[in-house]
This record gives structure tokens, sequence and C-alpha cells, in this order.
């Protein structure tokens, strides 16, 4: 094989597998992070496909923000691989990066005006100021803030300061736009409208969105695929619907969504005890006996209590308007969510009705990474033995 | 009542503070010699100090000295700020209680520390050790003027410079100093200030090459003075009170415009 | 922040090496050396012999009367006279400060151009404004004639400890004033509003609620007034009439006129060594944020 000159830090093929084929603008391979004696990241690697959005979700400290600022080159890996259309990104500056950045707290340069604040990168680059003016105001066209040119940055609302951000970031023509937790300055209203405004802008933009949050129900709304994180580890990837139907651990099942997270224990396939009672499901017997079973409170519905239903006493009754959130205390001494249209009334007697595929069983052991079998949901731990062979 | 007599304090107190820059400006135009009598009206002083090379030469070297010094010190300062603040925690308040010390030494013994300095390492003493010993006490006063305003910054505004394409010496120049501006601004004022008033520092590492306006008014002011320093001082004065008036008003409407804080003028 | 910028501090390292480290260990090094003869340097204590021995002077305060060294006593009286300043400065300059702050905090204006007042002086050279004193202090100076319309005087109010401590009131006054006011004008008018609701009344409010919260200002306002009121030598120097000798004049005289560095440098390795430890216990008293904090407050 004939390799050109200085060729040797691109990587021809993906070494991460992907059944989509979709070519992949960024792989990480193996990424580690220390700051002092706290390891943020322990080893993690995934790739992000051209024009997706993808959403980083995890609780604080799960090294969500540190992946982004190592993708945007403000923090260094301790170790890893990051390439960027199969070109090593790391050793680049975070000024040769071609990705842009949207700041948590905006970051907009106060002693700048609106206009000049998006030019700033144009300027920098040195373009004419005639193709400057034209690219800041289809940039300002984009973020819905057409005339607002010469504001001063303290005369904006929160929103509009966000929308600023974006437009500074946009009119570069990033490839890959990161986002670091970008609504979480603002109220919810605001919160909500710009969920769905993001949505779209990256549909029209036809760009990679990298965002960062750790709230489940915005990576729920906007992403592609959302990759959620916990201590350093990556728990689970794949698309919305998959992380919120097909939880791989408690961990995931708790933080998407509401769930009832009971102990269990399984004996053999597609049969579960819990609360005495053996259930019918569709999972195979995991490794060991004991497991956690996860479902979800609007898998559940209310009937007559009977013999062979878990059956529990209504605590409480909150009216959440398309349904009812109830409270069950059921015999074995564990507190259930049912989320129903029906309602019961508090303190009266119910039995719990759900289906085999209502069941969702949970290796306990699932918390740690080491867990993560190749019949893993997720498409990208086989990375580091995927091998490099591939060509 | 009681805000009367507040503020008859008040007006004692700004008069004692006054009361003899009020005698050094009335008798600068005093047509006698002596420093107590009135002797009728005279703008003599004022012309002949334009013809004094003595006072003239004093007053060129104190502003060549106060300006390069403050300039110097404050752009050494600018970055060395930078510097410091991304020095890790521990290092930086190490750092900072080095640069207090300048701060805590009395300046008798600063003075007589940089005199010792040249001394020792036979540095002929003259503009040269003067400017040094100027810049020396004017950069940590610098620093402490500067460094507030960078820890208010956002520190992701150098990122996302970075992030928009500067590199970081682009970073630096257009958007940590226009950020810190009002810091380096106090710093200026701050620097030329101390430098023109000391006495002390000048004293024990300028020699007897070069004279600065306060040596020179030191060694009159054993005999008597003469009426034109009272002169230069009153110009002096009230060009400072024209300019620092001028600079408060542009300063403290723009900021009222874009935010609330001190005019760096006020603090000086 | 980027760990390149870093680099930025290194030549300040540099620098506070050369011009912070190095001249303050000179000055030990110096107190410790003399020059024989042949004009090389050896080690002796005679510096500080000197400082701590040689002939002994009546001291005589309160009443009470000892024989000190000279030096000894020289620092013990520029320590009083500092002391006795400050406190001035402190009794005149407190009230000053608070009435501008009310100012400020009550109808939010006059206070800026108050404190611009304050600090003009400043511009004028020191030693001029202190010279300017003599005309005003004078036996037949301005205020001596304004006295005698009432048939008092001449007063002597020169060359002696009055015109010394109003030389140092009137240089050292204002930064007494500007850190206190700097922490009053911060106190929110609604504590005052809640002391005063809970019963205190004004004068229990002063004492019990302005007096505690400005301690920071007090203590940042007594750093800068006593320590160069213990150390300057111009003041003695002109409003002294070159008579009297305090422990600035004493350092000064060994180093200019009679060359005597060894003496000279054990002087001021003694007062900077007061000086650090009595800054140590003020530090001790303020609050932990004010270290890298501004210039004022």
């Amino acid at each position: 094989m004939i390799r050109k000159k200085g060729a040797d830090t691109a990587v021809t093929s993906s070494r991460l597998h992907d059944a989509t084929g979709t070519p992949h603008i960024i792989e990480c391979l193996n990424l580690t992070k220390s700051f002092g004696e706290t390891e943020v990241l322990k080893g993690i690697s995934f790739y992000i496909r051209n024009n997706e959005f993808l959403t980083l979700l995890g609780p604080s400290g799960c090294g969500k923000t540190t992946t982004l600022r190592i993708l945007g080159g403000f923090e260094e890996a301790d170790a890893g691989e990051v390439s960027f259309e199969g070109r090593n990104l790391l050793d680049l500056p975070p000024y040769k990066r071609q990705l842009n950045t949207v700041f948590q707290r905006f970051a907009l340069f106060p002693f700048l005006n609106v206009f000049d604040n998006v030019a700033f990168g144009l300027n920098i680059k040195k373009r004419p100021a005639k193709e400057i003016e034209q690219l800041v105001r289809k940039a300002l066209r984009t973020v819905d803030l057409e005339g607002y040119e010469t504001r001063e940055i303290d005369q904006l609302s929160g929103g509009q300061m966000q929308r600023i951000a974006i437009a500074r970031a946009i009119v570069n023509q990033p490839k890959v736009l990161l986002l670091d937790e970008p609504l979480g300055a603002l109220d919810l209203k605001m919160r909500k409208e710009m969920q769905v405004e993001l949505k779209q802008m990256q549909r029209d933009l036809g760009i990679t969105f990298v965002y960062v949050t750790h709230d489940q129900e915005e990576a729920l709304t906007m992403s592609d695929t959302i990759i959620v994180m916990k201590n350093g580890y990556i728990q689970q990837v794949g698309t919305p619907a998959d992380i919120y139907n097909e939880p791989r651990n408690a961990f995931v099942a708790d933080f998407i969504g509401e769930s009832n997270i009971i102990p269990g224990k399984m004996l053999q396939d597609r049969e579960v005890e819990i609360e005495g009672r053996l259930l019918p499901c569709v999972d195979p017997r995991k490794p060991e006996d004991q497991v956690d079973v996860v479902i979800r409170p609007e898998d559940i519905d209310i009937s007559e209590p009977s013999e062979d239903l878990i059956c529990g006493t209504v605590e409480s009754v909150v009216f959440k308007g398309v349904h009812y959130e109830m409270l069950i205390e059921s015999d074995g001494g564990f507190e259930w969510m049912v989320q129903s249209t029906d309602k019961a009334a508090a303190g009266s007697r119910v039995g719990l009705r759900f289906g085999p595929d209502d069941i969702h069983i949970m290796a306990k052991s699932d918390f740690s990474p080491d867990a993560a079998g190749p019949d893993s949901i997720s498409r990208a731990y086989e990375a580091a033995e995927g091998g490099e062979g591939d060509e | 009542m009681k805000r009367k007599l507040n503020l008859l304090y008040l007006i004692l107190v700004y008069v004692f503070l006054y009361a003899p820059i009020v005698v050094l400006i009335v008798f600068s135009f005093n047509a006698s010699k002596s420093r107590t009598a009135w002797g009728g009206f005279t703008l003599d002083w004022y012309v002949k100090l334009f013809h004094n090379s003595e006072i003239l030469d004093a007053l060129k070297t104190t502003l060549i000295i106060a300006c390069s010094s403050a300039l110097i010190s404050t752009a050494f300062a600018v970055l060395s700020c930078i510097g410091i603040y991304a020095l890790p925690g521990r290092q930086r308040r190490l750092v900072m209680s080095i640069t207090n010390i300048p701060n805590i030494t009395p300046d008798l013994v600063t003075g007589i520390a940089l005199m010792l300095l040249f001394f020792f390492i036979n540095m002929p003493f003259g503009f040269v050790t003067l400017l040094l010993a100027h810049t020396a006490f004017n950069v940590p006063y610098a620093i402490l003027s500067i460094m507030p305003k960078l820890r208010q910054m956002d520190i992701h505004l150098y990122e996302a410079a970075q992030d928009l394409g500067c590199t970081p010496g682009q970073a630096i120049r257009k958007v940590i100093i226009p950020e810190i501006k009002p810091g380096i601004l106090t710093a200026l004022i701050l620097t030329f200030t101390l430098s023109i008033d000391d006495f002390v520092i000048s004293y024990f590492t300028a020699g007897n090459e070069v004279t600065t306006l306060a040596l020179t008014i030191y060694s009159m002011a054993r005999k008597s003075v003469n009426p034109q320093i009272n002169a230069l001082s009153t110009l002096l004065f009230v060009s400072v009170l024209i300019l620092l008036v001028i600079v408060n008003l542009r300063t403290s409407r723009q900021f009222s415009r874009r935010r609330k804080t001190a005019t760096p003028g006020a603090l000086v | 922040m980027n760990k390149s910028l870093r680099r930025l501090s290194f030549p300040y390292l540099l620098w506070i090496l050369i011009f912070t480290v190095v001249p303050l260990l000179l000055v030990a090094f110096f107190a410790l050396t003399a020059y024989d003869s042949n004009g090389s340097l050896y080690f002796t204590l005679d510096g500080f012999k000197n400082v701590f021995g040689g002939d002994t002077v009546a001291f005589s305060f309160l009443g009470l009367s000892v024989q000190l060294p000279l030096y000894i006593n020289v620092f013990i009286r520029s320590l009083l006279i500092a002391m006795v300043c400050t406190l001035l400065c402190l009794l005149l300059g407190y009230p000053a400060a608070w009435i501008m702050a009310k100012m400020e905090i009550e109808h939010r204006r006059g206070s800026n151009i108050l404190l611009f007042l304050l600090v003009m002086p400043m511009w004028m050279n020191a030693l001029l404004r202190t010279y300017a004193w003599l005309a005003l202090l004078e036996p037949k100076g301005i205020v001596n004639n304004f006295l005698g319309l009432f048939g008092l005087g001449p007063v002597q109010f020169l060359y002696n400890d009055f015109g010394i401590g109003l030389g140092m009131v009137y240089n050292y006054l204002p930064f007494m004033v500007l850190p206190i006011y700097s922490v009053l004008v911060k106190i929110s008018p609604s504590l005052l509003e809640a002391a005063a609701d809970l019963g205190a009344d004004p004068r229990r409010v002063m004492l019990k609620v302005v007096l505690p919260m400005s301690r920071p200002g007090i203590l940042s306002g007594i750093n800068m007034v006593l320590m160069p009121a213990m150390t300057t030598f111009l003041i003695p120097d002109l409003l002294g009439g070159g008579r009297y000798l305090l422990i600035g004049n004493a350092i000064e005289r060994q180093y200019m006129v009679s060359r005597d560095y060894t003496t000279g440098s054990a002087l001021s390795i003694v007062l900077l060594i007061f000086v650090l430890l009595s800054m140590q216990i003020v530090a001790r008293n303020t609050d932990p944020d004010a270290d890298e904090g501004g210039l004022v407050a």
C-alpha cells in the first residue's frame, strides 16, 4: 500500500463499526482525562455521524462537558485519539479546528455590539467587508434577530443573547457545532421554544450538532442520537426511542424518564420473580440471579385487585393534566408510580397490570461498563477491539 | 440641624486639606518673594519659570520618567497578570503575596534596597536607575489594579475568541485587553501619579546627574522655595484638574450607558 | 484558561526575583558586612550592635524616664508619634467617611465629587504642600497673624511635636478616609433600618452595626497610615526644622550623610521586620478574600 507523505496522521478508514454506512465526522477512541486526583473520563469511545444531532447526556460530573471541551480544544485529553474527517484533531489548536462552540453562559464579548460579535470570527479570518456584512445578516436572519446589529450586548435578553451566541458560531460555517448546555441559563418557557428552534436550525444548516445537557427531556426532544454518560463512562448510545424503551441499565432507566425500579430474581429465560410472583417477560436470563426490574409508570394500568396481579394501596393521587399520577404502596413494601388516565381513590386497593414486554430486565452489574457485552445495543463499545484491519 | 453640622464638619476637613494648596496658588501671584507677606499681584514668576532651565529640566525628567515608567509597568503588568491568572491556584496565590511585598514595605526601605541593588551591581546612578526604580515600584501597583478586572472576566471569553479563530496572541489583543481596559486605565493613571509624586525612591536612586521636580523642591525647601516652583505646581495642578475632570466626565458617561462600574479616574 | 498563557508569568517571576527579593536580601547582606580598608567585604555584627547598643539617652514618656540606647529611643519615639497620628487620622477621618458614605447611601449623589476632592490634593507635590504649612504656621505666618487680630499668640506651632503631628495628619488623612469610606458605602441601608426596627437607637446602630462592619476598612486605613507615618523622613525634616530625629531620618542619614551602610541596613532590617510583623497582625484580622483585592479597600 502506498501512503502519501505526511499522511501518517490520517486514518483512512473507520476503526469503529457502523451498520448504517453514514460517514463519521468525528471518532473518539479511549479518551481519558483527569483533573488532579479525579478521573473525569475513564476511556470513552464513540463516533459522531455526519449531520446528526448528537447529545451527550448525564448528571453533572459525568464527563460530558469535558468531552465537549476536548473536542473544542479547550482541554487536553490525557490519552486517546480524536479524528475529524479521518484526520487527527488533537494536534490542532482550537483556532484551527473547523468546529465552533456555543458556550454555557454565552461568552459574548461585552465590549462589542451585536454585529461585531457575530462578525468576530470572520474579521479574524480577514474576509472582505462586503462578504462579512452579508454573512452576518444571513446568520442573524437564521436566529431570527434581524435589525439587532447595533444593539449592545447588555441590552439583550437571555434568549436573545443565546441566539447571538449561536449566530456568532454558525456564521463561520463550521462543520460541527458544539453546544455546552446552551439553554441552561434560560427560563422554562424560553427553553422549550429554543429546543424546537435548535432542531429546526440543525436541519436547515445541514451540519452536525454536538449538544451537552443534563436535561433528559431536552435530549429526547432534539437528538438523533443520545450518549448517556455517568462517572466518566458511557452507559448507553442510541436513538431517543432506543434509550427510552430499552434502557440498558437501571441508571439509564432512572435517568431517562420516570421509572419504577424493583429488585427481581431470574432463574430462567423469559420469567422473572417480582414481589414473590412469577411473571412472564421477554428478556433472556442474565448471568446473575438477582436483577433490577424496570417498569415505566405509563406502562402500568390500574385494575381490580386479583390473585395473579401485584396489589397495593393508593397513597396519593395527583392530577397532571393528561393523566393521573398515583403512588401505590405494594404489599411487598415497594412504592410504585403509576401514570394512567384512570383514577383510583386514595386509600383504595388496586391491582397493577402490565404486559411481558413492559418488563425490562437489567443486570445489577450493568452499572459498571465492563458488563457491556457484544450484544449491547450500543454502537460504540467494540471500537477498541474492533481492530485496524478493516480495510 | 444635624445635617448642617455634618456639612460643617466636612467643610472644615476640606479647608484643612486645601488650605496649603490655596496658600501655594495665591502666593504664586505674589509680587514679594516672601512666603507670608502679600506684596501685590504679579505674573512674574510664571514668566521667569519658562526661562529657568533648572526647573524645566527637572520637569522634563519627571514627565519622561513618569510617562515611560507608567507605560512600561502597565504593559508589563497586563501580560504578567494574564500569565499569573493562568497559573494554578496555589502558585497564583504565592505570586500575588510576593507582589504584595513592595506594597507593605516602607518606601524608605524599598528605596534603600534598590539603591543597594544598583550599588552592588555597579550600575552608575542616573536616568536608567531612576527609570528602573520607578518601574520596579510601579509594577506591583499596576498588577493590583488590573488583576481584579481580570478575575471578573468570564474565562470563557478567551476560549470563545480562540474558538472563533484567534491565535492566543490575537485573543489577548482582541478580547482580554478590551475587556480589562478599565483596569488598564486605572493602572496607567495610578502609576503615572505615583511616579510624579514620588520623592523617597527617587531620592535614593537618582544619583547626582539627574533630578526630578520633587528632588529639586526638596533641595530648595531647606533654604527657601523659589516662587517659580509655586507657579509651576499651580500650572500642573490646574492642568491635572482639567484633565481628570474631562476623563471623569467622559468615562462616567460611557460607563453609565454600558455598565455601572466606578470610573477609573475616581480611584486616583 | 489555557496553560500556554502561563508562560507570560515567567518574565514577571524573574522581575520580582531581581527587583523585590534580591534587593531585600541585599539589605540583610549589607547589614551583616562592612568594607575593610582594602575595600573588601567582611562579616560583622557591628551594625546590629550599633542599633541595640551604643550611647544611651534618656527617654521620658508620661512622667517616666528610662535610659535607652539611642536608636531604640528613636524607634520608640517614632512609633509613638506615628500611633498618635494614626489615632488622630482615625478620629478625624471616620466621621468624614461616614458622612460621605451616608450621602451616597441616602441620596446617591454628592459623594463622587467629594471623593474626587479628597484625592485631588495628592496631585500637588506632597513636599510642596507640606512646605506650604510653613507659611501658614510660622511665628509671623498667616495663622499667627489671624490670631493676632484677637490679641492671641504668637503660638509656636513649628519645630515641635505639634508641627510634625499636623504634617502627618495632613498628609495621611485621605489614606484613612478612603478605605473606611469604601467599606461604609457598601453597608446596605436596609441593614440600618433593620437595626432601628429591632429597637436600636442611632447611637446603638453606630456602635453595634456600623462600627463592627467597618472594621476591615479601619484596619486597612491603619495599615495605610501607620507605616508611612512611622518611616517618613520628609515631614520631620521640613516641619521639625532638621532638629527632630525619627527613625526615617536616622536611616536616611546613615546612608546619605555618614555613609555607614552597615548600620543603616541593620536599622532598615529591624524596621522592616517590625513593620512586617505588625502587618501580619493586621492581616490576620482582615477578611481572607482581601488578599488579591483592589487597592483602595
